[in-house]
Protein backbone atom coordinates (compact mmCIF):
# COMPACT_ATOMS: atom_id res chain seq x y z
CA UNK A 1 0.00 0.00 0.00
CA UNK A 2 2.15 2.66 -1.13
CA UNK A 3 0.95 6.00 -3.01
CA UNK A 4 2.07 6.28 -6.98
CA UNK A 5 4.47 8.70 -7.72
CA UNK A 6 3.86 12.30 -7.82
CA UNK A 7 5.27 15.17 -7.84
CA UNK A 8 5.29 17.38 -4.54
CA UNK A 9 4.79 21.44 -4.34
CA UNK A 10 5.40 23.05 -1.10
CA UNK A 11 4.64 26.44 -1.80
CA UNK A 12 4.66 29.46 0.53
CA UNK A 13 1.46 32.11 -0.54
CA UNK A 14 -1.82 31.96 -1.36
CA UNK A 15 -0.91 33.24 -4.99
CA UNK A 16 1.03 30.20 -5.76
CA UNK A 17 -1.18 28.12 -4.42
CA UNK A 18 -3.68 29.17 -7.14
CA UNK A 19 -1.36 29.31 -10.05
CA UNK A 20 -0.23 25.53 -9.31
CA UNK A 21 -4.07 25.01 -9.35
CA UNK A 22 -4.61 26.31 -12.62
CA UNK A 23 -1.74 25.09 -14.17
CA UNK A 24 -2.15 21.50 -13.03
CA UNK A 25 -6.33 21.34 -12.35
CA UNK A 26 -7.66 17.78 -11.76
CA UNK A 27 -4.01 16.75 -12.08
CA UNK A 28 -3.35 18.46 -9.01
CA UNK A 29 -4.52 17.27 -4.89
CA UNK A 30 -4.14 20.10 -2.22
CA UNK A 31 -2.59 18.43 1.17
CA UNK A 32 -3.96 19.95 4.40
CA UNK A 33 -3.60 17.53 6.90
CA UNK A 34 -3.08 14.22 4.72
CA UNK A 35 -5.60 12.71 7.19
CA UNK A 36 -8.04 11.46 4.55
CA UNK A 37 -6.06 12.07 1.40
CA UNK A 38 -2.81 10.28 2.67
CA UNK A 39 -4.98 6.94 3.32
CA UNK A 40 -6.24 7.72 0.10
CA UNK A 41 -3.27 8.52 -1.84
CA UNK A 42 -1.68 4.87 0.13
CA UNK A 43 -4.67 2.66 -0.96
CA UNK A 44 -3.93 4.66 -5.06
CA UNK A 45 -7.78 5.37 -4.85
CA UNK A 46 -6.54 9.04 -5.96
CA UNK A 47 -3.00 9.17 -7.90
CA UNK A 48 -2.84 12.84 -8.63
CA UNK A 49 0.58 13.79 -10.51
CA UNK A 50 1.07 16.82 -8.46
CA UNK A 51 0.39 17.04 -4.78
CA UNK A 52 0.39 20.74 -3.84
CA UNK A 53 1.12 21.21 0.04
CA UNK A 54 -0.72 23.59 1.87
CA UNK A 55 1.39 23.49 5.09
CA UNK A 56 3.76 25.83 3.90
CA UNK A 57 1.27 28.76 3.22
CA UNK A 58 1.30 31.13 6.38
CA UNK A 59 -1.21 32.92 5.68
CA UNK A 60 -3.91 29.97 5.18
CA UNK A 61 -2.89 28.83 9.33
CA UNK A 62 -4.53 32.31 11.08
CA UNK A 63 -7.93 32.21 13.14
CA UNK A 64 -9.60 34.11 16.08
CA UNK A 65 -12.51 36.93 16.34
CA UNK A 66 -13.70 39.01 13.19
CA UNK A 67 -14.36 42.51 13.22
CA UNK A 68 -18.28 41.41 13.01
CA UNK A 69 -18.20 39.13 16.61
CA UNK A 70 -17.55 36.06 14.18
CA UNK A 71 -15.06 33.40 14.15
CA UNK A 72 -12.49 32.79 11.02
CA UNK A 73 -11.09 29.42 10.50
CA UNK A 74 -8.30 29.55 8.01
CA UNK A 75 -8.07 26.49 5.63
CA UNK A 76 -4.63 25.50 7.57
CA UNK A 77 -6.19 24.83 11.50
CA UNK A 78 -5.65 21.99 12.72
CA UNK A 79 -8.81 20.62 14.81
CA UNK A 80 -6.49 20.49 17.75
CA UNK A 81 -5.48 23.66 17.51
CA UNK A 82 -8.91 25.11 18.18
CA UNK A 83 -9.45 22.39 20.55
CA UNK A 84 -6.60 24.03 22.53
CA UNK A 85 -8.30 27.04 22.12
CA UNK A 86 -9.99 28.94 25.05
CA UNK A 87 -11.18 31.72 22.90
CA UNK A 88 -12.85 29.43 20.49
CA UNK A 89 -14.49 27.72 23.09
CA UNK A 90 -15.71 30.69 24.81
CA UNK A 91 -17.05 32.04 21.48
CA UNK A 92 -17.97 28.66 19.43
CA UNK A 93 -19.14 26.54 22.51
CA UNK A 94 -21.20 23.98 20.14
CA UNK A 95 -18.13 23.57 17.34
CA UNK A 96 -16.08 23.30 20.27
CA UNK A 97 -18.23 20.41 22.06
CA UNK A 98 -18.29 18.63 18.53
CA UNK A 99 -14.27 18.74 18.27
CA UNK A 100 -13.54 15.52 20.57
CA UNK A 101 -15.64 13.47 18.67
CA UNK A 102 -13.48 14.24 15.82
CA UNK A 103 -10.93 10.85 15.47
CA UNK A 104 -8.64 11.21 17.99
CA UNK A 105 -5.82 13.41 19.06
CA UNK A 106 -3.04 11.82 16.80
CA UNK A 107 -5.52 12.95 13.70
CA UNK A 108 -6.74 15.94 15.34
CA UNK A 109 -3.12 17.09 15.70
CA UNK A 110 -3.13 17.15 12.26
CA UNK A 111 -6.47 17.29 10.60
CA UNK A 112 -7.71 20.46 9.56
CA UNK A 113 -11.62 22.07 9.31
CA UNK A 114 -11.30 22.75 5.43
CA UNK A 115 -9.83 19.71 4.94
CA UNK A 116 -12.90 18.09 6.61
CA UNK A 117 -15.26 20.19 4.75
CA UNK A 118 -13.81 19.53 1.04
CA UNK A 119 -13.59 15.55 1.74
CA UNK A 120 -17.14 15.48 2.66
CA UNK A 121 -17.78 12.56 4.64
CA UNK A 122 -21.07 12.14 5.45
CA UNK A 123 -20.63 11.39 9.19
CA UNK A 124 -18.17 14.35 9.52
CA UNK A 125 -19.29 16.60 12.13
CA UNK A 126 -18.53 19.27 10.88
CA UNK A 127 -20.72 18.98 8.38
CA UNK A 128 -23.47 19.26 10.73
CA UNK A 129 -21.50 21.94 13.02
CA UNK A 130 -21.50 24.68 9.85
CA UNK A 131 -24.90 24.03 8.95
CA UNK A 132 -26.11 24.62 12.40
CA UNK A 133 -24.03 28.01 12.98
CA UNK A 134 -24.77 28.96 9.24
CA UNK A 135 -21.42 29.07 8.68
CA UNK A 136 -19.80 30.96 4.93
CA UNK A 137 -16.84 29.35 3.43
CA UNK A 138 -14.96 31.41 1.25
CA UNK A 139 -13.33 29.76 -2.01
CA UNK A 140 -10.93 31.30 -4.16
CA UNK A 141 -10.24 30.02 -7.70
CA UNK A 142 -7.34 30.16 -9.39
CA UNK A 143 -7.12 33.08 -12.46
CA UNK A 144 -7.19 36.10 -10.40
CA UNK A 145 -11.53 35.61 -10.01
CA UNK A 146 -12.54 37.34 -7.09
CA UNK A 147 -13.23 35.07 -3.85
CA UNK A 148 -16.86 33.59 -3.39
CA UNK A 149 -18.62 33.26 -0.82
CA UNK A 150 -21.09 29.44 -0.21
CA UNK A 151 -23.68 29.52 2.27
CA UNK A 152 -23.19 26.00 4.25
CA UNK A 153 -26.67 25.27 3.24
CA UNK A 154 -25.25 25.17 -0.36
CA UNK A 155 -21.70 23.81 0.14
CA UNK A 156 -22.31 20.08 0.07
CA UNK A 157 -23.52 18.70 -3.19
CA UNK A 158 -23.13 15.07 -2.84
CA UNK A 159 -21.46 12.17 -1.43
CA UNK A 160 -17.28 13.40 -1.41
CA UNK A 161 -18.70 15.93 -3.15
CA UNK A 162 -18.97 20.26 -2.45
CA UNK A 163 -19.52 23.47 -4.03
CA UNK A 164 -15.57 23.52 -4.58
CA UNK A 165 -14.28 22.70 -7.57
CA UNK A 166 -11.25 20.76 -8.51
CA UNK A 167 -9.29 24.35 -9.21
CA UNK A 168 -10.33 26.00 -6.30
CA UNK A 169 -9.06 26.45 -2.61
CA UNK A 170 -11.10 26.75 0.43
CA UNK A 171 -9.72 29.83 1.97
CA UNK A 172 -11.35 30.05 5.06
CA UNK A 173 -14.72 28.85 7.13
CA UNK A 174 -16.43 32.02 9.17
CA UNK A 175 -18.68 31.36 11.91
CA UNK A 176 -21.38 34.14 12.54
CA UNK A 177 -21.11 35.70 15.86
CA UNK A 178 -23.04 33.50 18.29
CA UNK A 179 -26.05 35.00 19.13
CA UNK A 180 -26.77 36.33 22.96
CA UNK A 181 -28.30 33.12 24.76
CA UNK A 182 -28.50 30.75 22.11
CA UNK A 183 -28.98 26.82 22.79
CA UNK A 184 -26.79 24.33 21.25
CA UNK A 185 -26.71 20.75 21.65
CA UNK A 186 -24.70 17.77 19.85
CA UNK A 187 -24.99 14.33 20.33
CA UNK A 188 -23.43 11.52 17.92
CA UNK A 189 -23.60 7.76 17.94
CA UNK A 190 -20.59 5.88 17.20
CA UNK A 191 -19.84 1.98 17.86
CA UNK A 192 -16.12 3.20 19.40
CA UNK A 193 -15.04 6.61 20.64
CA UNK A 194 -13.86 8.31 17.91
CA UNK A 195 -14.85 6.57 14.90
CA UNK A 196 -16.77 8.32 12.42
CA UNK A 197 -20.57 8.64 13.37
CA UNK A 198 -23.44 6.14 12.54
CA UNK A 199 -25.74 9.40 13.22
CA UNK A 200 -25.14 12.57 14.74
CA UNK A 201 -26.51 16.17 15.30
CA UNK A 202 -25.83 19.78 16.03
CA UNK A 203 -28.42 22.02 16.92
CA UNK A 204 -28.91 25.58 17.92
CA UNK A 205 -31.92 27.82 18.50
CA UNK A 206 -32.87 31.03 20.03
CA UNK A 207 -36.29 31.73 22.54
CA UNK A 208 -37.95 34.87 20.97
CA UNK A 209 -39.99 37.45 23.07
CA UNK A 210 -43.42 35.42 23.29
CA UNK A 211 -41.39 32.09 24.40
CA UNK A 212 -41.28 30.21 21.28
CA UNK A 213 -38.37 28.36 19.42
CA UNK A 214 -36.74 30.99 16.64
CA UNK A 215 -33.36 30.70 14.11
CA UNK A 216 -33.94 26.75 14.83
CA UNK A 217 -31.07 24.80 13.17
CA UNK A 218 -30.82 21.26 13.06
CA UNK A 219 -27.53 20.24 11.49
CA UNK A 220 -27.51 16.17 10.60
CA UNK A 221 -24.60 14.24 9.74
CA UNK A 222 -24.15 10.40 9.28
CA UNK A 223 -28.03 9.85 7.91
CA UNK A 224 -27.22 10.62 4.10
CA UNK A 225 -25.45 11.54 1.16
CA UNK A 226 -24.27 14.72 2.57
CA UNK A 227 -24.57 16.23 6.09
CA UNK A 228 -28.08 17.55 6.03
CA UNK A 229 -30.30 20.28 7.82
CA UNK A 230 -33.65 18.98 8.96
CA UNK A 231 -36.11 21.17 7.86
CA UNK A 232 -38.95 19.63 8.99
CA UNK A 233 -38.06 19.05 12.22
CA UNK A 234 -36.62 22.67 12.37
CA UNK A 235 -40.17 23.94 11.42
CA UNK A 236 -41.89 21.94 14.04
CA UNK A 237 -40.32 24.10 17.16
CA UNK A 238 -40.23 27.45 15.35
CA UNK A 239 -42.18 29.46 17.13
CA UNK A 240 -43.41 27.15 19.24
CA UNK A 241 -42.67 27.09 23.28
CA UNK A 242 -39.68 24.20 23.36
CA UNK A 243 -40.22 21.38 25.96
CA UNK A 244 -40.41 17.41 25.58
CA UNK A 245 -43.42 17.34 23.60
CA UNK A 246 -42.70 19.54 20.87
CA UNK A 247 -38.87 17.50 20.70
CA UNK A 248 -40.40 14.17 20.66
CA UNK A 249 -42.60 15.83 17.60
CA UNK A 250 -39.52 17.14 15.91
CA UNK A 251 -37.68 13.81 16.43
CA UNK A 252 -41.21 12.60 14.41
CA UNK A 253 -40.14 14.37 11.77
CA UNK A 254 -36.74 13.76 11.41
CA UNK A 255 -37.22 10.27 11.25
CA UNK A 256 -39.90 10.96 8.37
CA UNK A 257 -37.69 13.26 6.47
CA UNK A 258 -33.86 11.99 6.11
CA UNK A 259 -32.84 9.37 3.75
CA UNK A 260 -30.39 7.53 5.35
CA UNK A 261 -27.80 4.55 3.68
CA UNK A 262 -27.69 0.78 4.40
CA UNK A 263 -23.94 -0.04 4.66
CA UNK A 264 -22.28 -2.67 6.61
CA UNK A 265 -22.08 -0.18 9.59
CA UNK A 266 -25.70 0.07 10.32
CA UNK A 267 -28.83 0.15 8.32
CA UNK A 268 -31.19 2.87 6.88
CA UNK A 269 -33.75 2.02 9.24
CA UNK A 270 -31.28 1.73 12.98
CA UNK A 271 -29.91 5.26 11.40
CA UNK A 272 -33.59 6.57 10.79
CA UNK A 273 -34.54 5.28 14.49
CA UNK A 274 -31.08 6.99 15.83
CA UNK A 275 -31.50 10.30 14.28
CA UNK A 276 -34.55 10.55 16.08
CA UNK A 277 -33.75 9.82 19.43
CA UNK A 278 -30.38 11.85 19.32
CA UNK A 279 -32.44 15.00 18.13
CA UNK A 280 -34.52 14.46 20.65
CA UNK A 281 -31.90 14.60 23.27
CA UNK A 282 -30.02 17.48 21.40
CA UNK A 283 -32.41 19.49 21.38
CA UNK A 284 -33.19 18.60 25.20
CA UNK A 285 -29.61 18.96 26.37
CA UNK A 286 -30.09 22.56 24.53
CA UNK A 287 -32.94 23.52 26.57
CA UNK A 288 -31.74 22.48 29.81
CA UNK A 289 -28.12 23.84 29.21
CA UNK A 290 -28.98 27.44 29.34
CA UNK A 291 -31.53 26.42 32.60
CA UNK A 292 -34.39 25.31 30.52
CA UNK A 293 -37.80 27.05 31.33
CA UNK A 294 -36.71 28.35 34.49
CA UNK A 295 -36.93 32.00 34.08
CA UNK A 296 -40.53 31.40 33.34
CA UNK A 297 -40.54 29.08 36.90
CA UNK A 298 -38.90 31.39 38.89
CA UNK B 1 2.71 13.06 -16.39
CA UNK B 2 4.64 16.04 -15.31
CA UNK B 3 8.53 15.18 -16.00
CA UNK B 4 8.52 16.04 -12.08
CA UNK B 5 7.60 13.09 -10.68
CA UNK B 6 10.96 11.27 -9.68
CA UNK B 7 12.34 14.25 -9.06
CA UNK B 8 13.95 13.51 -5.67
CA UNK B 9 14.02 16.45 -2.92
CA UNK B 10 16.59 16.83 0.07
CA UNK B 11 14.91 16.68 3.39
CA UNK B 12 16.78 17.41 6.57
CA UNK B 13 15.30 16.58 9.92
CA UNK B 14 16.41 16.21 13.55
CA UNK B 15 15.46 12.54 14.57
CA UNK B 16 15.82 11.80 18.34
CA UNK B 17 18.15 14.85 18.31
CA UNK B 18 20.47 13.81 15.70
CA UNK B 19 20.14 15.32 12.43
CA UNK B 20 19.99 13.19 9.68
CA UNK B 21 19.84 14.68 6.00
CA UNK B 22 18.27 12.23 3.06
CA UNK B 23 17.37 12.26 -0.16
CA UNK B 24 13.86 10.64 -1.20
CA UNK B 25 10.75 10.72 -3.21
CA UNK B 26 8.27 12.64 -2.39
CA UNK B 27 5.65 9.91 -1.83
CA UNK B 28 8.14 7.98 0.34
CA UNK B 29 5.76 8.29 3.88
CA UNK B 30 7.49 9.25 7.09
CA UNK B 31 7.07 5.48 8.26
CA UNK B 32 9.02 4.33 5.81
CA UNK B 33 11.47 6.92 5.93
CA UNK B 34 12.52 6.39 9.41
CA UNK B 35 12.26 2.36 8.83
CA UNK B 36 13.73 2.29 5.54
CA UNK B 37 15.98 4.97 4.65
CA UNK B 38 16.95 5.82 8.52
CA UNK B 39 16.90 2.48 9.94
CA UNK B 40 14.95 3.57 13.03
CA UNK B 41 12.60 0.22 12.87
CA UNK B 42 11.01 0.70 16.42
CA UNK B 43 8.02 2.45 14.51
CA UNK B 44 6.14 0.14 13.49
CA UNK B 45 3.55 -0.03 10.34
CA UNK B 46 0.34 -1.79 10.40
CA UNK B 47 -2.83 -0.42 9.09
CA UNK B 48 -0.85 2.11 6.34
CA UNK B 49 -3.91 3.89 6.43
CA UNK B 50 -4.35 5.96 9.60
CA UNK B 51 -6.55 3.66 11.87
CA UNK B 52 -4.05 1.51 14.28
CA UNK B 53 -2.04 4.03 15.90
CA UNK B 54 1.45 1.70 15.29
CA UNK B 55 3.36 4.20 13.40
CA UNK B 56 2.83 7.01 16.13
CA UNK B 57 5.76 9.26 16.42
CA UNK B 58 5.88 12.94 17.66
CA UNK B 59 6.65 15.81 14.79
CA UNK B 60 7.55 19.08 16.89
CA UNK B 61 6.18 17.72 19.91
CA UNK B 62 2.69 16.38 18.46
CA UNK B 63 1.80 12.70 18.21
CA UNK B 64 1.23 12.07 14.18
CA UNK B 65 0.73 8.88 12.07
CA UNK B 66 3.59 8.68 10.09
CA UNK B 67 1.82 6.25 7.50
CA UNK B 68 -0.65 9.39 5.85
CA UNK B 69 2.92 11.71 6.17
CA UNK B 70 4.96 12.06 3.82
CA UNK B 71 9.40 12.31 4.96
CA UNK B 72 9.15 15.45 2.88
CA UNK B 73 6.69 17.35 4.72
CA UNK B 74 9.23 16.78 7.45
CA UNK B 75 12.22 18.94 6.20
CA UNK B 76 13.26 21.32 9.13
CA UNK B 77 10.80 19.67 11.59
CA UNK B 78 11.90 17.59 14.88
CA UNK B 79 10.97 13.87 14.87
CA UNK B 80 10.70 12.04 17.97
CA UNK B 81 10.18 8.21 17.99
CA UNK B 82 10.01 5.07 20.30
CA UNK B 83 14.08 4.65 20.00
CA UNK B 84 14.37 8.30 21.51
CA UNK B 85 12.47 7.36 24.90
CA UNK B 86 14.99 5.28 27.14
CA UNK B 87 18.45 6.70 28.21
CA UNK B 88 20.93 4.56 27.65
CA UNK B 89 20.15 1.45 28.99
CA UNK B 90 17.43 2.99 31.63
CA UNK B 91 13.52 3.00 30.35
CA UNK B 92 11.47 5.86 30.47
CA UNK B 93 9.13 5.76 33.23
CA UNK B 94 6.87 4.87 31.14
CA UNK B 95 8.28 2.31 29.46
CA UNK B 96 9.26 0.80 32.75
CA UNK B 97 5.19 1.01 34.01
CA UNK B 98 4.60 -0.63 30.33
CA UNK B 99 6.75 -3.74 31.47
CA UNK B 100 5.72 -3.66 35.09
CA UNK B 101 2.28 -4.37 33.96
CA UNK B 102 2.66 -6.70 31.50
CA UNK B 103 0.74 -3.77 29.11
CA UNK B 104 2.26 -5.80 25.93
CA UNK B 105 2.64 -9.54 24.63
CA UNK B 106 3.40 -9.34 21.09
CA UNK B 107 4.53 -5.77 21.22
CA UNK B 108 3.91 -4.92 17.75
CA UNK B 109 1.33 -2.17 19.02
CA UNK B 110 3.53 -0.61 21.82
CA UNK B 111 5.54 2.19 20.65
CA UNK B 112 2.72 3.75 18.91
CA UNK B 113 1.00 3.45 22.53
CA UNK B 114 3.74 4.76 23.98
CA UNK B 115 3.96 7.80 21.69
CA UNK B 116 0.54 8.32 21.93
CA UNK B 117 1.11 8.20 25.75
CA UNK B 118 3.66 10.56 26.18
CA UNK B 119 2.13 13.65 24.68
CA UNK B 120 -0.65 12.62 26.45
CA UNK B 121 0.72 12.89 29.73
CA UNK B 122 2.79 15.70 28.69
CA UNK B 123 -0.78 17.64 28.56
CA UNK B 124 -2.50 16.20 30.74
CA UNK B 125 0.24 14.57 34.00
CA UNK B 126 -3.14 13.84 35.87
CA UNK B 127 -5.23 11.90 34.03
CA UNK B 128 -8.27 9.61 35.46
CA UNK B 129 -8.70 6.18 33.91
CA UNK B 130 -11.85 7.75 31.59
CA UNK B 131 -9.20 10.04 30.13
CA UNK B 132 -6.35 7.65 29.47
CA UNK B 133 -8.99 5.04 27.71
CA UNK B 134 -10.06 7.78 25.69
CA UNK B 135 -6.32 9.09 24.66
CA UNK B 136 -5.38 5.59 23.79
CA UNK B 137 -8.86 5.38 21.63
CA UNK B 138 -7.39 5.84 18.25
CA UNK B 139 -4.81 3.27 19.01
CA UNK B 140 -5.15 -0.93 18.38
CA UNK B 141 -3.96 -3.58 20.26
CA UNK B 142 -5.08 -7.27 19.49
CA UNK B 143 -3.26 -9.32 22.50
CA UNK B 144 -3.79 -7.26 25.67
CA UNK B 145 -7.50 -6.15 26.29
CA UNK B 146 -6.57 -2.63 26.80
CA UNK B 147 -6.47 -3.58 30.52
CA UNK B 148 -3.01 -3.56 31.14
CA UNK B 149 -2.00 -0.76 29.08
CA UNK B 150 -4.28 1.77 30.57
CA UNK B 151 -2.86 0.73 34.06
CA UNK B 152 0.75 1.31 32.98
CA UNK B 153 -0.18 4.83 31.87
CA UNK B 154 -2.02 6.03 34.67
CA UNK B 155 0.94 4.36 36.61
CA UNK B 156 3.42 6.04 34.57
CA UNK B 157 1.61 9.19 34.99
CA UNK B 158 2.50 8.56 38.77
CA UNK B 159 5.47 7.92 38.75
CA UNK B 160 6.29 10.93 36.05
CA UNK B 161 4.66 13.26 38.72
CA UNK B 162 6.81 11.76 41.40
CA UNK B 163 9.79 13.16 39.27
CA UNK B 164 10.10 9.42 37.55
C1 LIG C 1 -8.53 6.92 11.82
C2 LIG C 1 -9.29 8.13 11.35
C3 LIG C 1 -10.49 8.43 11.96
C4 LIG C 1 -11.21 9.55 11.56
N1 LIG C 1 -12.39 9.83 12.19
C5 LIG C 1 -13.06 10.96 11.85
C6 LIG C 1 -14.25 11.32 12.52
O1 LIG C 1 -14.70 10.66 13.47
N2 LIG C 1 -14.89 12.44 12.11
C7 LIG C 1 -14.41 13.22 11.08
O2 LIG C 1 -15.01 14.23 10.77
N3 LIG C 1 -13.28 12.90 10.45
C8 LIG C 1 -12.59 11.80 10.81
N4 LIG C 1 -11.45 11.49 10.14
C9 LIG C 1 -11.03 12.37 9.03
C10 LIG C 1 -10.19 13.52 9.52
O3 LIG C 1 -11.00 14.42 10.26
C11 LIG C 1 -9.52 14.27 8.38
O4 LIG C 1 -8.52 15.03 8.96
C12 LIG C 1 -10.36 15.21 7.58
O5 LIG C 1 -11.45 14.55 7.01
C13 LIG C 1 -9.56 15.80 6.42
O6 LIG C 1 -8.82 16.87 6.84
P1 LIG C 1 -7.30 17.01 6.39
O7 LIG C 1 -6.87 18.36 6.78
O8 LIG C 1 -6.55 15.87 6.90
O9 LIG C 1 -7.46 16.99 4.80
P2 LIG C 1 -6.62 16.22 3.69
O10 LIG C 1 -6.65 14.77 3.95
O11 LIG C 1 -5.30 16.86 3.51
O12 LIG C 1 -7.53 16.57 2.43
C14 LIG C 1 -8.82 16.01 2.26
C15 LIG C 1 -9.40 16.47 0.93
O13 LIG C 1 -9.69 17.86 0.95
C16 LIG C 1 -8.94 18.56 -0.02
N5 LIG C 1 -8.54 19.81 0.61
C17 LIG C 1 -7.92 19.94 1.82
N6 LIG C 1 -7.80 21.25 2.15
C18 LIG C 1 -8.36 21.95 1.13
C19 LIG C 1 -8.57 23.34 0.89
N7 LIG C 1 -8.20 24.27 1.77
N8 LIG C 1 -9.20 23.71 -0.26
C20 LIG C 1 -9.60 22.78 -1.15
N9 LIG C 1 -9.43 21.45 -0.98
C21 LIG C 1 -8.83 21.04 0.16
C22 LIG C 1 -7.79 17.65 -0.40
O14 LIG C 1 -7.34 17.89 -1.70
C23 LIG C 1 -8.43 16.29 -0.25
O15 LIG C 1 -9.19 15.98 -1.38
C24 LIG C 1 -10.72 10.38 10.51
C25 LIG C 1 -9.50 10.07 9.90
C26 LIG C 1 -8.79 8.96 10.29
C27 LIG C 1 -7.50 8.65 9.62
S1 LIG D 1 0.23 2.15 10.27
FE1 LIG D 1 -0.14 4.23 10.60
S2 LIG D 1 -1.96 4.21 11.70
FE2 LIG D 1 -1.75 2.13 11.17
S1 LIG E 1 0.68 -6.34 22.34
FE1 LIG E 1 0.18 -7.41 20.52
S2 LIG E 1 -0.99 -5.96 19.43
FE2 LIG E 1 -0.72 -5.00 21.33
Amino acid sequence: MKPAPFAYRDPDTVDEVLALLAEHGDDAKLLAGGQSLGPMLNMRVVSPAVVVDLNRVKALAGRGGSASGGFVIGALVRQADLEDDPAFAAAQPLAAAALPFIAHRPIRNRGTVAGSLVHADPAAEWGGVVLALDARIEVRQAGGASPRTVAAEDFFTGILETAVEPDELLAEIRLPPWPEDARWGFREFARRRGDFALAGVACRFEVDGAGGGRSVRIGLFGVGDTAVRARRAEAVLEGETPGPEVFAAAAAAVQDEVEPLDDGHASAGYRRHLAGVLVEDALADAWARNGGDEGEAA
Amino acid sequence: MSDAVSELRDVEVTVNGTVRRERVEPRLTLADFLRHTLGLTGTHVGCEHGVCGCCTVRLDGAAVRSCILFAVQAHGRRIETVEGLADGESLHPLQEAFSDHGALQCGFCTPGFLMTAIEFLDRYPDPDEEAVRDALSGSLCRCTGYQSIVAAVLDAARRLRQGG
